[in-house]
């Protein structure tokens, strides 16, 4: 029976809670603030910028001089190409592994976990010059290809915690009454598994979007992605603000609001079920 | 209830993805290991002679290799004190009942989905800028001297920047094994006169050890390979202050085209890693038979 918490102390928790998430949140809020002003208001004292006047300048400015949806556009396809790729060879193996467990099975999964604790700075030399031998440096398909071997793993890992939690009962059900494969795999399996498909999706293409090992050290400019093209900002181009936040802004806000409705199977995903 | 032949179609559906993931573990690592036991530097065109330990005796003992060391530990031990630390008070503290959860929740998880490039410039720029910034803004507004974070403290900055991105990380993993905790476990504590400390040191704590641990493996094996946040800020300077063990091995192979060095580090770098996966996979394994 949950306990009748004091108003008092409710306030209290939620005022201390809500500044300490304020001051995590801040950096955030303040390019969103930053976006909207000039470039010689942004760097003023921090009350002045406030009482200065609002202006959606910067994000025109942004796209003129560096094409800023041409980036866009490469992390679109990059995260979700990759994505995609990566469930094409994660759903058969995963369904696999979770409907017909053998004795390897175990070690098939620790195994694939493993290759995701290989640093990528440890194959950084081979996979750059093999980039280069193939011409798929400053590539969006070499990128794709990439992103969706690094990413393989937990893929797979997740489709299995989730698959596994669909009752084998019910397809042996479906079977008895006369379904067919086909119809088995259509009307019983996959509305079942759709949500977990669904989070899975939503994990990886996060996890993508904000990759920014591979895609700094592998792109130069046709193929880069949000992360290599901010990056073009450190300098000198960083000393402006207001482009530099607008492009941030744009950058991270798909990303924010994805992650918002992930949150649980961030944890999930991210502990490779370790932690519920 | 395994047919022979559903055993087949099995193994059939998963080969594609034990095919594809020992592609990229075995060609690549091999490379590697290979390379690292060349002279072969892309500046330097001709034949690739074998030198046997020859790069990893230069990488070790280069100067540069013991700051990276130690950077790399100050780094992960660093950003890991403060988001297991910070985590936990502000996984206790999300718990407590209060209005608005949702909202305040959502704000404190936030900066886990911010782009590493995009929080190293931000607050490269925006917070930690002597002129500019607003922690310049602020000291001059009480009178002192403005820090210029990235050359008086650049380690530290760098340990700021990373751990603001990973504090909701450890703060959602913790959050979640809290909330499974049994309340009536604590209320029955709670009820035999057990004080707030004594509650949180003997059960909070113990039910939160495996969360804990998985917190900081998973953290080391990410933190390990910081790259971009210095990449975009400091660039590993001043000197080698902020080079780490990633970065290094970026600069001697990307920057200095020096493929047997930069594999030499590579080699290096996996068995560091290897070190912290093998305790990460046994506590994976154990939950996978629970």
């Amino acid at each position: 029976m949950a306990r009748a918490t004091a108003p008092a102390r409710k306030a209290l928790t939620t005022a201390i809670a809500g500044t300490l998430a304020f001051v995590m949140f801040f950096p955030i809020l303040w390019i969103v603030v930053l976006s909207f002003k000039s470039e010689v208001d942004a760097i003023r004292a921090p009350l002045q910028v406030l009482s200065s006047g609002w202006t959606l300048d910067s994000y025109g400015a942004v796209q003129e001089r560096s094409d800023y949806f041409k980036h866009f556009w490469n992390s679109v396809i990059i995260s979700l190409g990759s994505t995609f790729l990566g469930l094409l060879v994660a759903i058969p193996a995963a369904w696999a592994m979770a409907f017909v467990p053998g004795k390897q099975t175990r070690n098939v999964l620790m195994w694939m976990l493993s290759t995701k604790m290989l640093p990528p700075v440890g194959v950084l030399v081979p996979i750059y010059l093999l980039f280069i031998n193939f011409g798929l440096l400053d590539t969006r398909i070499g990128l794709v290809v990439v992103l969706m071997l690094i990413n393989l793993p937990i893929i797979i890992w997740m489709l299995y915690t989730y698959f596994r939690e669909i009752p084998g009962e019910i397809l042996e059900a479906a079977r008895m009454d006369g379904a067919s494969l086909r119809e088995e795999v259509l009307y019983v399996l996959t509305p079942m598994a759709l949500p977990g498909i669904a989070s899975t999706i939503l994990l990886n293409v996060i996890l993508a979007w904000n990759e920014a090992f591979w895609t700094l050290n592998l792109t130069a400019s046709r193929a880069a992605p949000l992360t290599a093209f901010i990056a073009s900002y450190s300098s000198p181009e960083g000393l402006f603000y207001a482009k530099l936040s607008a492009a941030s802004v744009m950058a991270i806000a798909p990303i924010l609001i994805m992650g918002w409705f992930s949150q649980k199977q961030l944890v999930r995903g991210l502990t490779f079920g370790a932690v519920k | 209830m395994a047919t022979k032949a559903s055993r087949a179609a099995a193994r059939l559906m998963i080969s594609p993805a034990v095919l594809l993931l020992l592609g990229w573990m075995i060609v690549p690592l091999s490379l590697t290991v290979y390379f690292s036991f060349l002279r072969y530097n892309l500046l330097m065109p001709g034949d690739n002679p074998f030198v046997g330990w020859e790069n990893y005796q230069w990488f070790v003992t280069d100067t540069s290799f013991t700051a990276a060391m130690v950077n790399t530990l100050l780094l992960v031990g660093g950003v890991l004190l403060i988001t297991v630390l910070g985590g936990i008070l502000f996984a206790l503290l999300l718990d407590q009942p209060m209005w608005g959860q949702g909202v305040i929740r959502i704000m404190v998880i936030a900066p886990f989905f911010v782009m590493p490039t995009v929080s190293g410039l931000v607050w490269k720029n925006m917070f930690m800028n002597p002129v500019n910034g607003i922690f310049g803004h602020i000291a001059q507004g009480l009178g002192m001297a403005p820090i210029d974070f990235f050359s008086q403290v650049p380690l530290l900055s760098i340990i700021g920047i990373v751990s603001w991105q990973w504090l909701p990380f450890a703060t959602l993993i913790l959050l979640t094994a809290l909330q499974s905790l049994d309340q009536e476990q604590l209320e029955a504590a709670e009820m035999d006169g057990a004080s707030w400390p004594a509650r949180f040191w003997f059960i909070m704590l113990p039910h939160l050890a495996r969360a804990i641990t998985v917190v900081i493996l998973i953290q080391t094996i990410f933190l390990l390979s910081v790259f971009a946040e210095i990449l975009v800020t400091t660039n590993g300077g001043p000197g080698t202050a902020t080079t780490n063990l990633t970065y290094l091995i970026y600069v001697s192979s990307l920057l200095q085209y020096d493929v047997g060095m930069g594999s030499a580090g590579g080699v290096i770098a996996i068995i560091l890693a290897n070190i912290v996966a093998i305790f990460l996979m046994r506590m994976i394994g154990k939950n996978l038979d629970a």
